[in-house]
């Protein structure tokens, strides 16, 4: 059986707000890069997965506000319905904010798990919506993309704590 | 707030609270961008203000592109020019045909007192990147409003009809391709003269002709070039081929479906026509018009 033993909090330094800002800013880069053929279907919806992230690690920091707003520009960078984008990052951190004492208490694996299903519910938001405004269904290759990012969590796990790691003190060396 | 205690008594609003007055906002945006389209000056701050990402963000593309065309062998590039020259001999020697056929059709329009098709003007805009969105068929090019360009222009490649510049920013316009589903074009059968209407289906490579009686003469291979009766396409641009016609005699109408005949994928410079069509002013709604009477005489 796998190990879901509850893993050892590291001790953190405090978050920088300027490295979440960057963070987001990335994030949303990397969505706007000019992805197309096979490479827009298995891109998973970076915004989503690092609002997602931040909710969980840090809810007091980052909450709906910055998920409904960077909701709204990627309403604008996409060409879709205003709101579209801003209701389901709202509910994603709604469900990072109300999840994050119990999905950081697992290892990462059990986190991959919580993961993939908050973004598959964001898919599922934006195309119900879709399908309300008269939008045919796009095929499963749609939710590809939350796997994706699912796969990419321990990455960003990992990556983002690194600026937070406390630096090795020479003189206890 | 480095390291402070969570604050005990005033933690503002509980998520759940949050949550409905977010998405409450979310959904009185979707109404009013769908139902009553009050967000326009809106999108367009926003497309203002997410510019400069934008452009960064095709800024990697552009170089990759840029260094593929700086490590060309000087082969190729001689056989593409010869293939080049090879071919605007061909065109040079069309174009004084067409010009001469042009003058003669002005004037035989003149003659019978036909109005003056336009001058099609184009202008050469780079494709910046398809939009992210799965249901719909978009992309965003680098000229807008500053340009020249309106919502509503057509945009064409070298082989034909590519879509419809649907939103306008002031340095971006984003395009509708004619595969969207949604998006319909006035064409005309070259072969003989049939009009249609042609319909996207939303799946890329794949149009449709709605609405064609059965025994409707369209064959697969046919092609088909805009009527230009709708103001909005010139007439005459090549559109689609014919690829499948299905003639059951349970339905109504024929199942015919289309090849696009331009194609995004190829290339990264379309053109988006930006003459508008000289269309005669829509006539006067006449709240008591006399009925046309047939007349029998003769």
């Amino acid at each position: 059986m796998a190990d879901l033993r509850i893993t050892p909090q590291e001790i953190l330094l405090p978050v920088k707000p300027a490295f979440i800002a960057i963070t987001l800013v990335a994030a949303l880069l990397m969505n706007l890069l000019p992805w197309s053929g096979y490479g827009l279907w298995i891109k998973p919806d970076f915004v989503a997965l690092v609002v997602l992230y931040w909710c969980i690690e840090q809810p007091r920091k980052i909450g709906f506000l910055a998920a409904w707003l960077l909701g709204l520009i990627m309403d604008v960078a996409d060409g879709t319905l205003f709101g579209q984008h801003a209701l389901a990052y709202t509910i994603l951190a709604y469900a990072g904010i109300v999840l994050n004492r119990r999905v950081r208490m697992f290892s990462i694996t059990p986190q991959v798990l919580h993961v993939i299903p908050l973004l598959l519910l964001n898919d599922l938001i934006v195309l119900a919506i879709r399908a309300l405004g008269g939008a045919g269904f796009p095929g499963l290759q749609y939710f590809i993309g939350s796997f994706v990012g699912g796969a990419l969590w321990p990455l960003i796990s990992a990556s983002f704590k690194l600026p937070q790691r406390p630096k090795p003190d020479p003189d206890h060396a | 707030m480095e390291h402070s205690p969570p604050p005990f008594f005033k933690t503002g609003p509980t998520p759940l609270a949050r949550l409905l007055i977010f998405s409450a906002l979310s959904v009185a945006l979707l109404v009013a961008d769908s139902l009553l389209g009050y967000l326009a000056p809106l999108r367009y701050a926003a497309a203002v203000l997410i510019y400069p990402l934008q452009r960064i963000a095709a800024a990697p593309a552009e170089i990759a592109r840029r260094i593929g065309e700086f490590f060309v062998t000087s082969s190729s590039l001689r056989a593409e020019n010869a293939r080049l020259s090879a071919e605007n001999l061909a065109n040079s020697a069309q174009q004084g045909q067409l010009k001469a056929l042009q003058a003669e059709n002005a004037q035989l329009r003149e003659l019978i007192g036909a109005r003056a098709r336009m001058n099609v003007k184009v202008l050469a805009a780079d494709i910046l990147y398809a939009a992210r969105d799965p249901f719909s068929r978009k992309i965003v090019v680098d000229k807008g409003q500053q340009n020249g360009v309106q919502a509503g222009q057509a945009v064409v490649d070298d082989r034909g009809v590519v879509g419809q510049v649907t939103r306008v920013y002031p340095w971006l316009a984003e395009v509708t391709l004619i595969t969207d589903k949604g998006q319909f074009v006035p064409v005309q059968n070259l072969r003989n003269g049939l009009r249609a209407v042609l319909a996207g289906t939303g799946n890329d490579g794949s149009l449709e002709l709605r609405f064609i009686p059965l025994n409707a003469d369209f064959q697969s291979g046919d092609r088909l070039a805009t009527s230009g009766i709708d103001g909005v396409y010139p007439p005459g641009l090549p559109v689609a081929e014919v690829s499948n016609v299905e003639r059951n005699a349970a339905q109504l109408f024929a199942r015919i479906t289309c090849t696009p005949l331009a194609g995004v994928a190829r290339h990264n410079q379309l053109l988006v026509v930006v003459g508008q069509p000289d269309v005669p002013p829509r006539p006067a709604e006449d709240v008591k018009s006399p009925r046309p009477r047939k007349s029998r005489k003769g």
